[in-house]
This record gives structure tokens, sequence and C-alpha cells, in this order.
């Protein structure tokens, strides 16, 4: 054992190098006068350093190998050779690491999760959500006056008291070289399961080419594409709730090209079904051409290394054919009505990012702020009265974050709805849906603080004073709390 | 349908701008300064690199911006570190890239860490002991060896992604290699004052380099991986800084100063800031002043009062 152990350090010494360090000639001295009444603090020391010794020792063989390696690929014509794949090969099984030879190096913490049935199981992770409610006025009453929706529109603030919001498991993986596939499915506090997302993706197009298919939520606007955990405040925008359902989710396809440019410029077009809101099929037996189609820009830079932007132009266009809507005059009773057209939804949308040196960890702000304008063509019905007819309605919001300290941030949003001129080829609609005449301007504040103990857990503290329906002003609070578990998911902007 | 024409003339004049000037050199995106500046004294002219971050900004917390996905798209070769410490944004650009050559398992995606031996792997992963990486410690270019070893294969990947110099690439290795060898010589003088040296760590970051020193870790300012100090965990490590005294409390370039100055005052430490990667010090400039200028920082701090 003693002579191994010289020898080893004789090796390291031959060859040369900064292990000089941990080959110093009293570590041989202390080796070789070892007795038998040494200290146990002195053997675990010894230990220590026959450790460090041979995990340096292997360290620098690994590196003599791979420059034998590299040698070896120089005297090797055929490596010149860019065409040739047979010399391309073993340089590629030098440099990229697959599963395998990782497994040699780890240790077997890592090595294990890797072998064995679930080896090649998606990365898992869960969002854990819930929140306190408390509400002036009785959120079954909720109605965003002006604004016809469908009856299950997520809008207003939702249960009061206690309640869980929806936990999403979300599960991803590479399906094979040029594929990868996710899935978020939401658990709803009623028990019930929806998928949210479920599409795969290419990978492997290139030219700044990616594809879609499936399920997931539309790339057009700013905040559309975002999951709710990754939301400033505990509701979507009254603008994403009156004029996209909340957020606008289709099952299709999606293409999307990115240009050569050291601007970020982004195209993306999308065909999809047409079966949330805006668009609808009410007869329930679908349509074999697309129901919706959509077309967005986005650009984005960086100004110096604090500041970054992005801003973006879209245009959404949905089918709907008896589509079931309703809405609330300001005795709050409800007034419900069938649409037979178009929607078409245009979108500019920016952000603006600001860190110092872009280092967002302490403190950092963000801007952001859409604008959205939906009109509608096709003909409206009610109680057996049916009327051709053309709106325009808009809606905006403007919010800000500040954090302040690191896990501490305190956001303001305002917002505000137009619903706009119906032109109405009528009298006989009911006042509601003629809302023009009121010429009434919903509108919304909120304010929200909130705490992150770690990347992966959240309270937050909302306030908002919501006059989304004409003559009522209710003052909400919120206490959410958002927690994300298993695998670590990277955001997008 | 007019907007779709809109949208296509928007396609053609962009394209007509970009798509013809093509690049002779190899587009190189690095991850962080470190393996920017190592890929340039590799690549020397071959190569056009640029880093996705800066010397003063956390590299686990970055942002997926707009301009980053620009630069991830019009690379060739992506240079990382890889054992999960861009975990939190790399993916989110290579999704929406577009680019099929950087993708992981492929040649132009290069992470650092898989060529050198990690050290603190965690033989438990929960998240209770903070923001562990699986893989673990990614801070592994604080060892010149490791930068040595990643050399090695760096230059392997160069001469496989731009086979039409491979030659170059060995000969500017070789030449590289050899004023790698003489500076470590160099840099293990100056190194020997600081073996056995007790510190203190802000963040658990230099794991590496306290194994290349011989420095002893007696505590660590982040009560654990990735997070903030807290008060009450300052006061413990002061406590242990007293039973067990260290010579300086070590924080990177990026990080927030207050901490260890907090122990500096209270305790009798020196804070010491090493610049942790290219950029971090006026003094670190390339890889090879990354190394000088830590050392002089370390000793310095030795050797002040």
């Amino acid at each position: 054992m003693r002579q191994k152990f010289i020898s080893l350090i004789g090796f390291t010494i031959a060859t040369g190098a900064p292990l000089c360090t941990f080959a110093e000639p009293s570590a041989v001295s202390s080796a070789a006068s070892v007795s038998p009444a040494i200290a146990p603090a002195e053997i675990s020391a010894l230990k220590q350093e026959i450790q460090a010794i041979r995990t340096a020792y292997e360290a620098r063989l690994q590196a003599l190998e791979l420059r034998l390696k590299i040698a070896e690929m120089a005297v090797l014509p055929a490596a010149n050779n860019a065409a040739s794949a047979s010399a391309a090969a073993p340089i590629a099984a030098l440099s990229i690491p697959s599963a395998s030879a990782a497994n040699t190096t780890d240790t077997a913490a890592s090595g294990a999760s890797r072998s064995g049935a679930n080896a090649f199981n998606p990365a898992i992770s869960l969002i854990l959500s819930g929140v306190y409610t408390n509400t002036a006025k009785d959120p079954a009453a909720y109605a965003i006056t002006g604004f016809s929706l469908p009856t299950s529109a997520e809008i207003g603030p939702g249960k009061r008291g206690f309640s869980l919001a929806e936990t999403e498991l979300g599960l991803n993986a590479s399906i094979d070289p040029w594929l990868r596939g996710a899935t978020t499915i939401s658990l709803h506090p009623d028990n019930a399961v929806s998928v949210e997302e479920a599409f795969v993706q290419s990978t492997a197009l290139g030219n700044g080419f990616t594809a879609k298919a499936g399920r997931f939520f539309s790339g057009v606007g700013y905040l559309n594409d975002h999951h709710s955990h990754t939301w400033d405040f505990v509701d979507n925008p009254l603008a994403y709730q009156a004029l996209l359902g909340t957020q606008y989710g289709d099952d299709g396809v999606q293409l999307r090209w990115l240009a050569p440019t050291e601007l970020f410029l982004e195209f993306g077009a999308e065909l999809g079904s047409g079966r949330g809101f805006p668009g609808g099929d009410g007869g329930g037996s679908g349509r074999n051409g697309a129901g919706m189609r959509a077309l967005y820009t986005h650009a984005g830079g960086d100004v110096g290394d604090s500041h970054s932007w992005r801003a973006g132009v879209s245009i959404l266009n949905a089918k709907s054919s008896e589509q079931s809507l309703t809405t609330a005059d300001s005795q709050g009773n409800h007034i419900d009505s069938v649409f037979n057209g178009n929607t078409r939804v245009w979108m500019s949308d920016f952000v603006w990012k600001w860190a110092p040196n872009g280092n967002a960890t302490r403190t950092n702000f963000k801007l952001q702020g859409e604008y959205l304008r939906s009109t509608k063509d096709g003909n409206t019905s009610y109680g057996g009265l049916s009327r051709q007819q053309q709106a325009t309605q808009s809606g905006w919001y403007l919010q800000s974050i500040v954090q302040f300290a690191p896990g501490w941030r305190f956001g303001l949003r305002t917002e505000q709805l137009n619903a706009g001129k119906f032109d109405v080829d009528s009298t006989a609609l009911p006042f509601a849906l003629s809302s023009a005449a009121t010429n009434y301007r919903p509108r919304k504040d909120s304010v929200m603080l909130d705490f992150s103990a770690s990347e992966f857990s959240r309270f937050r503290l909302q306030f908002a004073r919501d006059r989304a329906r004409e003559g009522v002003i209710d003052n909400q609070l919120f206490l959410q709390y958002q927690m994300s578990l298993g695998a670590h998911g990277a955001h997008n902007y | 349908m007019s907007t779709l024409n809109i949208f296509v003339a928007g396609l053609s004049l962009v394209c007509a701008t970009a798509c013809g000037s093509a690049q002779a050199a190899l587009k190189v995106l690095a991850c962080e300064p470190e393996w920017a500046a190592l890929t340039q004294e590799l690549g020397g002219d071959l190569v056009d690199v640029s880093s996705a971050t800066t010397a003063l900004q956390d590299p686990h917390q970055i942002q997926a911006k707009p301009s980053l996905i620009a630069r991830v798209r019009n690379a060739n070769l992506i240079v990382c570190t890889g054992a999960e410490l861009e975990i939190g944004w790399l993916p989110a650009l290579l999704q929406q890239a577009g680019n099929s050559k950087v993708q992981v398992g492929q040649p132009g995606n290069f992470a650092a860490a898989d060529f050198v031996r990690k050290l603190d792997v965690p033989t438990q992963l929960d998240r209770s002991q903070g923001d562990v990486h699986a893989a673990g410690n990614p801070h592994i270019q604080t060892d010149p060896r490791n930068i040595a070893a990643v050399a090695v294969a760096l230059t392997a990947r160069l001469r496989l992604v731009d086979a039409g110099h491979a030659a170059q690439y060995s000969e500017r290795y070789a030449q590289f290699d050899k004023r790698w060898q003489q500076s470590m010589a160099r840099w293990a003088v100056l190194a020997a004052p600081l073996k056995g040296t007790s510190v203190v760590s802000q963040h658990n970051g230099f794991v590496y380099l306290y194994e290349w020193l011989g420095l002893k870790e007696v505590a660590v300012l982040e009560p654990k991986p990735g997070v903030e100090p807290t008060a009450s965990h300052l006061q413990q490590v002061l406590a242990t800084v007293k039973a067990t005294p260290a010579r300086m409390v070590i924080y990177a370039a990026y990080q927030d100063p207050r901490p260890s100055d907090w122990l500096s005052k209270n305790a009798n430490v020196i804070a010491v800031k090493v610049p942790f990667t290219v950029g971090g010090s006026d003094g670190a400039k390339d890889i090879f002043s990354l190394f000088d200028d830590t050392l002089a920082r370390l000793n310095a701090g030795l050797v002040s009062k």
C-alpha cells in the first residue's frame, strides 16, 4: 500500500506539473514515517491527502488522455477532411459525451438517476397555488359592462374565501433528435382536469424556423403565452379577460421564423380550430377549415448592459358559429345572445426591463403595456331577433414591477376598456348589448407586493379597485401562494 | 389578404438585408465570459466570439432576453458551462432560437463541465438544501487545471465544427497549452503562501479554487446555496469565525459586497473580491490575467493588516 502510494506520487511528479502542490516532499516523508501508534486524526488527514492526490491524478490523467487523442487526430490526414464522416465519428465520440460516458465520471448520485427503467422519464414540474379572496361585491354577479362573453369565461376575482387555484402538472422531454414534446395538465379546484397545453415542437428545422402542433397558447401579444404562475398579478388584465377570454389557447399548428439579424425579429403564423373565445363553435360539429388564423411579429434587443426590450404587433382572426354569449346590465340581469360571424383582434405590446449591469438578482424594474382592439362582424340574435352587427371594442393595461430588495417586488397596474360603438341595425336589442348609449368605460387599478424566499416559492398580496361593472366599485383583496416543485423550468422573457 | 402580403413583404425585406451577408469566421456564443476568453485564445481570428453574460451578472439568474435568442439563432457553436448552471435560461433560448446546430447533443453545443471532474456532487437531491446542482458544483472556471482540460475538449470541438481549419486549431492549441503550462508553473509559485489559509465564502462558488490553492473553507455566508445571507445566519457565521478564525472572506465581482463587508467589519477578516471570471476586475482582461489577478488579490488579502 505504501509502495503504491509513493509510486503514485512519483508518477505525478514525473508527469510534470501543477500537481506539485499536492506532491510535496513533506507528504512523502510523513507517509513514510507512519508508526503503529499513529493518532486517528492523523490517519484521516492522511486519507484525505491520498484522496486529494488520487482525484488530482485522475483529472490530470484524463486531460493527458484527451491530449493524446487530439495529437492522434492531428496525425490522421483524414481528420482535416470535413466531408469525411468516418473521421468525424471518433472526434464526435470524444467531443460529445453520451449519457453512458457521463456515468463513468459522475458519482453514484447522478449515475443512479440515469439508470433503470425511468431513465428516459420526462422532466416533471408541479405548480401548487392557492388564494384567499376577499371581495366587497358578490363575485357571482361579476360582469364587464358592455362585453358579451361565453358563460364559461373565467372572468372576475373567482371564489370568495379560501380556495385552491389551478394545480399545474408539466411534463416535457425530447421525443427524438428532431422533436420535443411538452404538456401542461391543469387540475382545477373543483376536481376537474383540463389539458392546458399539449404540443410537439421541432428542434431540428434550423434556419430560424420552429414548428409546433397540438394545443398551445397562441404567441400573440406579450402576456398571452405566459403561464399563470409567471404572471406578476393574481389575475390577467381586463383587456385579456374581455377580448381574449383571459388567455387564448387553441388546437392547431404554429410556424415561427427568427430573422438572422442582430436585432431580435420574430415572425409567427398560426392556424387553429377557433374553439375558444373570441372564436367558438356552438354547433359542436367543427369545421374542416381553420377557425382561427393569427399572424404576429416581435422585435427586441438591448440598450447597453442594463436595458432590454421587446415590442410586437399581432392579429388574430376567429370564426364564431352559434356562439352563446352573456353579459349583465347595470341591474345585474343576465342578457344572453348568440353570435355568428368573425372577430378580429389587433394587439400591440411592449415590455422594457432594467437591471443594474443586467444583474437582476438584487434590484430590477419592468414596464409593460398592451393595447387590444377587437372588431366583430356578423350576426347577433337575441330573443328570436337576429340583426347584422359591427362592433369595435378595445382595452389596454399598463403595469410596472420593481424589485426593491432581493426577493421583494412591488407592482402597480392600471387598465381600462372601451365597449365602443355597437353599430347594430336595430333598436330592439337590449340596452346592455348596445352599451354605446352609456359610454361606460370599465376600469381597474391594482397594487401588489410579493415575496419569494427562493426561485421556487412566492407569496403575494394584491389589492384591486375593480370598476368593471357600471355603477359598482368592488374592492378586492387577494393573498396568494405559488410554489414550483420538481424540474427547474426555464422562463421566457 | 393584405395583412399576409405585408407580412411576406416584411420577411423578404429582412432576408434581403441579412441573408446575403455570410460571415467567414465561426460564430461562437459563450454563455459566460471565461469561455468566450478561452475560445478567443483557441480560435484567434478563426472565430467571432461573444459572451451572453458579463462578469457582473449572476450566471444562475439570467433572463432569456430577445437579444440572446437572436444571438443563439445566429451561432455556429455555443460554449457553456453546463452542469445545470444555465438551466434557468439556456433551454428557453434554445427552444426559441430555431437553430438546430446548437441543440443539446449536437456538435454545436459544448458544455465545459462535461470534461472536468466535478466537486460537491450532492448525495441527496432535495431543494431543502437550496439551489443544488445534481451534476455537482458548476463553477469550474476557478481552477486553471479545469481550464486546461476544457481547452483540450474545446479544441476537439472547434476542429469538428469548423473542420476546414482543423489544423490551425491544433496549432493554436499547442501554442496555448505551452503558455498555459508556463503560467500554471508561475501560479503554483504565487499560490504557495496561500496554502492552508482559512477562508469564508459568500456563495459556495469557489470549491475548485480552494481545491487548487489548498484553501480551507470554514463557513459560507449564504445559509443555503443561492439563498441570500440572513441576519441570523450571519450571526452564526460570526460565532463560527470567532471559534475558528478565518483570514479572508471571499466574494465574486457579481455579488453584493455587503454581507462580506459586514463580516469584515465585525470579525478580524479581510474581505477579498475576486473577479470570478474574465471582466470581473480591471486586471482580469483575459483567461491568463484572470488567474494572475485572482492570485494577486488573494495574496494582498493574506498580507494586509
